[in-house]
């Protein structure tokens, strides 16, 4: 018997690449996305809202139909998508800055109203795009290009943590947060984005999850580095888990 | 219940509402905003009866960036607001023009800067035709002066948007929307437009679309930037529209758009009676700007006259078709002060009595 150890997903530009920075938490989720869409079969059933951060070229990645999105709006673009295909798969691909920050009314109104949409965060603690300066998740005490001394919550406040404040969404179906900081962790991610896609394609309702994801370039680590401050300092202020999923409760 | 065949008698408002749901419009998002909360509040109502969509935004950032969303399906859409809530979309008309997306914007003038007041006001004139959106681009403007002219124009706002593929604003101001008059809504009077060929609807059996509004590779930018003026070019030859009313003789030559123009009118008929040679020179579509109609027209007058419910704002737009074809003046009141005939009439007496 034959194994294959690696197939580009369909989905993915055939000859697209990546353009990320080495070691870069994007690459890993934008492929974990399109192996799902290729398992689901719903390629061609698909829309994606791109928004804007590092991540904004969706359409030069995917072989699908891309939507784009002011900072912050993807949600709202998606809800538009939505109500007017329903049949639809919707997702909204962000940021920490994009979703949490200059969105963060988008994000929750979108979730409380249920929208049978996806929306997959990817929270590097900063605007990578920008060149690395404070968001909304910024850890106390991280050194970002607006916090030069390390994020002083006297001065500027504290991080938002957003998969426990969605999940008090009463709209909001399942909610998670994961990372990308091992390969364990690599697989456990794709089984919760897989839950998340479920929810959307059964018609359950709104799926959100944030991915916890490295971002070498503007934490001035390697990626090894990188991955690490993932597990053993991230985590610890936003840590990893399902926060709401109301299949479950429902079976309880 | 408003009845579509003969002659009802229906506050502003609610008209461009029902028009709105007669155009096919499907999906209406907004958020509340006097002098215009009864579009949303009639479209609560109708919509899901129609089974089609109301959401009530979050915001006017949310509300226009849902009319993108439904608009890349090729999905008629409509959202409506006033000033300061107009305001808080123009970064989504700029991206909305780029990314060549259809949507329907209906802009009721409230008094401003600032809050303002509710009064009824044309302070919006710049915002609607120049926008404060970045980048070079433009939207289409229409500019209704009765409540049957803002049905008709409610009609035309979905039929250019969806066939030129770019937001539409129906600039009305605050005496339209609340105004009763009667109407004929008859049925929506263009042919579908055919979305199929560039909507979104997922790549199935075909390639993969994409309406974006980041264009980062050398060139790219500019030559979308002239694609969309060319089709503008284009917009200006085949739908500018405007009422030229008694110009062809007139000495005296009031420019006006809006319910301002009504009044104008009539001081014009009165002014006739008295053997003024006064005319009305109205734009319907403020963008395109009738240049070359108004340019002709003020070349056979005495002197133009634009009067606004603002400070000078169409004037700039006025002056530069004019010409210097013949002098231009103006007279306005921003913010909620009311012109009456009266006002207009003796506008025209001082310079042709
Ligand atoms: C209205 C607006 N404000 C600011 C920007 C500049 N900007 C571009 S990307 C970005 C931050 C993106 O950060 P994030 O969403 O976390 O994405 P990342 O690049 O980190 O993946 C900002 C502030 C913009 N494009 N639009
Ligand atoms: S700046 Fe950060 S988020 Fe952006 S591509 Fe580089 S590593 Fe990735
Ligand atoms: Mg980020």
């Amino acid at each position: 018997m034959e194994t294959l150890v690696y197939k580009k997903p369909e989905c993915l530009k055939k000859d697209g690449k990546f353009t990320f920075c080495p070691g870069c938490g994007h690459g890993v989720v934008l492929r974990m996305i399109a192996e799902l869409i290729d398992e689901f079969g719903i390629q061609g059933d698909t829309i994606a809202i791109s928004s804007v951060g590092c991540s904004i070229f969706l359409e030069k990645f995917y072989d699908l139909d891309v939507a784009g999105a002011s900072h912050g709006r993807s949600p709202s673009v998606a809800t538009g998508i939505k109500r007017s295909l329903p049949g639809k798969f919707v997702f909204t691909y962000q940021g920490d800055g994009d979703a949490l920050t200059i969105g963060l009314n988008e994000t929750i109104h979108t979730a409380s109203r249920g929208e049978k949409i996806t929306t997959i965060c990817i929270n590097n603690t900063n605007f990578g795009m920008t060149g690395g300066q404070a968001s909304a998740t910024t850890l106390v005490g991280q050194v970002t290009k607006t916090t030069p001394t390390g994020r002083n919550p006297e001065y500027v406040g504290y991080p938002i943590h957003a998969a426990e404040m969605v999940a008090k969404c009463d709209g909001a179906a399942f909610v998670a947060r994961v990372s990308i900081c091992s390969p364990a962790s690599i697989k456990k991610a794709k089984e919760i984005l897989k839950k998340a896609f479920e929810m959307q394609i059964k018609g359950i309702g709104y799926s959100f999850v944030e991915v916890l994801a490295t971002c070498p370039t503007n934490w001035g680590m390697s990626p090894v580095d990188s991955m690490k401050h993932i597990k053993d300092d991230i985590e610890k202020v936003h840590p990893t888990g399902i926060f709401k999923d109301i299949t479950q409760t429902e079976a309880r | 219940m408003i009845k579509t065949s003969s002659k009802v008698l229906v506050k502003g408002n609610e008209a461009i509402a029902q028009a709105a749901l007669n155009a096919g419009c499907k999906c209406y998002f907004g958020y509340p905003i006097t002098p215009q909360s009864e579009i949303g509040e009639f479209m609560s109502r109708k919509m899901p009866e129609l089974g089609r969509t109301f959401v009530p935004a979050e915001s006017e950032l949310a509300s226009i960036s849902m009319v993108i969303g439904a608009g890349t399906t090729g999905t008629k859409a409509m959202t409506s607001s006033s000033s300061c809530g107009i305001a808080l979309m123009q970064e989504a008309l700029s991206a909305m023009v780029c990314a060549e997306v259809p949507g329907v914007i209906i802009s009721v003038m409230r008094g401003g800067p600032g809050l303002g007041n509710i009064a009824p006001a044309q302070g919006d004139y710049f915002q609607a035709v120049k926008g404060g959106g970045n980048g070079d681009y433009k939207v289409v403007v229409l500019a209704p002066a009765t409540v049957q002219e803002a049905v008709n124009l409610t009609y035309r706002a979905f039929h250019l948007s969806m066939k030129y593929r770019t937001p539409v604003i129906l600039l009305a101001d605050g005496i339209l929307g609340q105004m009763m008059e009667p109407v004929e809504f008859g049925e929506y009077p263009y042919e579908e437009i055919d979305t199929s060929a560039w909507a979104l609807s997922g790549a199935k059996n075909r390639k993969p679309r994409f309406l974006v509004s980041l264009h980062m590779q050398e060139g790219e930018m500019e030559a979308i930037t002239n694609r969309i003026f060319e089709k503008h070019d284009l917009i200006a030859k085949n739908e500018t529209t405007y009422e030229a009313y008694q110009t062809e003789d007139a000495d005296l030559i009031i420019t006006a758009f809006g319910t301002v123009a009504r009044v104008a009118k009539a001081a014009v008929k009165k002014a006739r009676e008295k053997g003024m040679k006064a005319g009305l020179f109205r734009p319907v579509t403020l963008v395109p700007f009738p240049d070359e109609a108004l340019h002709n027209a003020a070349k056979s007058a005495k002197m133009v006259l634009d009067i606004e419910m603002n400070k000078g704002q169409m004037l700039v737009d006025v002056r530069s078709a004019v010409f210097g074809a013949a002098p231009v003046e103006f007279y306005g009141r921003p913010a909620g002060g009311l012109i009456t005939l009266e006002d207009i009439y003796g506008q025209i007496e001082k310079r042709l009595g």
